[in-house]
């Protein structure tokens, strides 16, 4: 038991609730078709991500935080820019913008001595899930002592506090979230700015970003991102139950995910396992195939269903 | 202040030299709007006041400018100039006593909410930031599809709504909106004819109830049936007044130019001199 306390449940939480942050975000920015602004973002927060580790040489600090937040800003007007005046599409300028500072922040890294120290380029792109241990805990009654689980790694108390700021950010702005997505020129008329919806959703993604940072890596905070609200958007018509469906999606995939990497290889016979980042993504990435194949209204099989039915008639 | 408002106010209804009109009882007013699109001007120095309490058709041919109007009018796109009074006050400040109907293919129709969820949007305004919509709004909303003949459909996804459906629900959404001034945009463009029927009912009850409504307006062969009043586009303002005097087939020529057959012409204008 305590084994499993020690080593597996605290990288179970730290990969359940890295998803759950991003996956509730995600519903929005898929229904405002900018599901890549989430990849963007995961990208040009790198070098506000160093530059708080340079300030602290912590990681998953509230500096990198900050960071990261600054560069989220930074870019959204950077892409903003460079579409006026270079008169480009938004998709090329955002391009542009996430490439370079992407790029920026892995040579800051290289260059700073960084690398290698605590905080290396594999990690900042795939994640390092295992390396969250426990050492505290021994038996199951630690769950409900506070002072034992205040000892629980920084990274996961990060993560549980993102998760409350981002469902306070949707349930204070469901309303004003929904109409600036659905219509954006209604929601100016009546005094929602989408643009500054936008903006806040954006900071919110770049914030989420780098809790799942520690996580999963920049590179598969797409998929914590994207799948889990494309799961539930096959399997509802109703934005709060989509958001429901979609945070029970990312926790599953962060769970089962990590369960398949730990254990899946084990099963088999082989004696190692493999990278839990990597099997939540992979988990995350089948149950939106599941869903496409099998949804009650919208999955390929049962509107196949209905089509031969109708051609029956 | 006051003074340069009415008088250019004046040019803009030289038939009403005998009243005077105060700019706070005019509820839609636009002076010399102009919109390029990429270089390319749109529209040139429109100006025109919307009658109040009237039910004005925007009409002129295909890239007349009747959309680009509208939202230009409404700051919804960039314009090179021109500016826009509702009841007096800047539109920036008045934009809650505006009602605006989008085309239809301006939004996402897979976007998961129901036609109830989408009426209701039009009572975010009143519900102010923060708070969820109440049972009385939901009541409120209700009763808007009721009035577009739609209250059966209330929770079906709106992707799953035919577009003369879809339509009404935009103009529920307006009607919950309880403004003013209604600006719609091709609200007749693809729908069916029940839908069709619905809408002149709304419209009409609207102006019953003293609001000025203005509607991009495509079909001429309906518009002496539905409309009042008329404004005719053509990127440049070619007439506006009651549908009687300003209706002519002088008028339509010399906005659709070439584009109107005469035959059609000729039907148009047997149409006014019956």
């Amino acid at each position: 038991m305590d084994i499993f306390l020690q080593f597996d449940l605290p990288s179970i939480l730290l990969g359940s609730l890295a998803a759950l942050a991003c996956g509730l975000l995600g519903n929005f920015l898929v229904l405002r078709k900018q599901a890549l602004m989430g990849d963007a973002i995961s990208h040009v927060v790198l070098p506000g991500i160093v530059i708080g580790f340079l300030f602290t040489h912590e990681t998953s600090s509230w500096a990198m935080m900050l960071g990261a937040g600054g560069a989220a800003i930074f870019a959204v007007l950077l892409i903003e820019l460079i579409r006026r005046i270079g008169n480009v599409d938004p998709g090329a300028a955002m391009g542009v913008v996430f490439t370079t500072m992407f790029a920026a922040g892995v040579v800051i890294l290289e260059q700073t001595g960084t690398a290698g120290v605590h905080l290396d380029v594999e990690h900042a792109l795939y994640g390092n899930l295992e390396s969250a241990i426990w050492l505290d805990a021994y038996s199951l009654s630690d769950l409900w002592n506070w002072q034992v689980l205040m000892t629980m790694p920084e990274s996961i108390k990060q993560l549980f506090v993102v998760n409350m700021l981002v469902i306070m950010f949707i349930v204070l702005f469901f309303k004003e979230l929904k109409i600036s997505s659905f219509d954006p020129l209604l929601s100016a008329s009546l005094g929602f700015s989408p643009k500054w919806l936008g903006l806040s959703l954006i900071v919110m993604v770049a914030i989420a970003a780098v809790a799942a940072f520690t996580a999963v890596g920049s590179i598969l905070v797409i998929a914590m991102f994207i799948c889990p609200a494309a799961t539930a958007r096959m399997l509802t018509d109703n934005l709060k139950v989509q958001l429901f469906i979609s945070g029970i999606a990312s926790l599953s995939a962060g769970l089962f995910g990590y369960l398949l990497a730990a254990f899946g290889p084990g099963l088999l016979g082989y004696e190692f396992s493999v990278s839990a980042a990597g099997m939540i993504a992979v988990v995350a990435g089948l149950q939106q195939v599941l869903a496409m194949l099998f949804a009650p209204q919208y999955g390929v099989v049962m509107r196949r269903r209905r089509q031969r039915a109708h051609a029956s008639v | 202040m006051h003074d340069r408002s009415s008088s250019g106010l004046h040019l803009l209804h030289d038939t009403n030299t005998s009243k005077a009109v105060s700019s706070q009882d005019l509820p839609f007013t636009v002076q010399g709007m102009t919109v390029a699109y990429h270089h390319k001007p749109v529209l040139w120095g429109v100006s025109y006041s919307a009658p109040k309490g009237c039910l004005t058709a925007i009409i002129g041919p295909n890239g007349a400018g009747k959309s680009t109007f509208l939202k230009a009018a409404l700051g919804l796109i960039p314009k090179l100039s021109g500016d826009t009074k509702v009841f007096g006050a800047p539109i920036e400040k008045s934009l809650k006593r505006i009602a605006y109907v989008p085309q239809r293919s301006a939004v996402d129709w897979d976007f998961p909410a129901t036609a109830i969820d989408v009426v209701l949007m039009g009572l975010y305004g009143q519900i102010g930031w923060f708070r969820w919509p109440s049972r009385k709004h939901r009541q409120k909303a209700m009763d808007c599809l009721k009035s577009v003949g739609m209250q059966d459909f209330a929770n079906r996804q709106i992707g799953q709504l035919s577009g003369g459906q879809q339509q009404r629900v935009f103009l529920a959404r307006a009607l919950a909106q309880n403004s003013e001034v209604y600006l719609m945009d091709e609200p007749f463009a693809g729908v069916d004819a029940a839908t069709e029927k619905a809408i002149v009912a709304v419209l009409r009850q609207l102006v019953a109830d003293g609001k000025t409504v203005l509607v991009v307006h495509h079909d001429l062969e309906t518009v002496r049936d539905y409309y009042s009043h008329i404004l005719l586009l053509n990127g440049q303002h070619v007439a506006d007044g009651p549908v009687e005097t300003t209706f002519t087939a002088e008028n339509l020529q010399k906005a659709y130019g070439g584009r109107l057959a005469s035959t059609q012409l000729d039907g148009l204008s047997e149409a006014s001199n019956a």
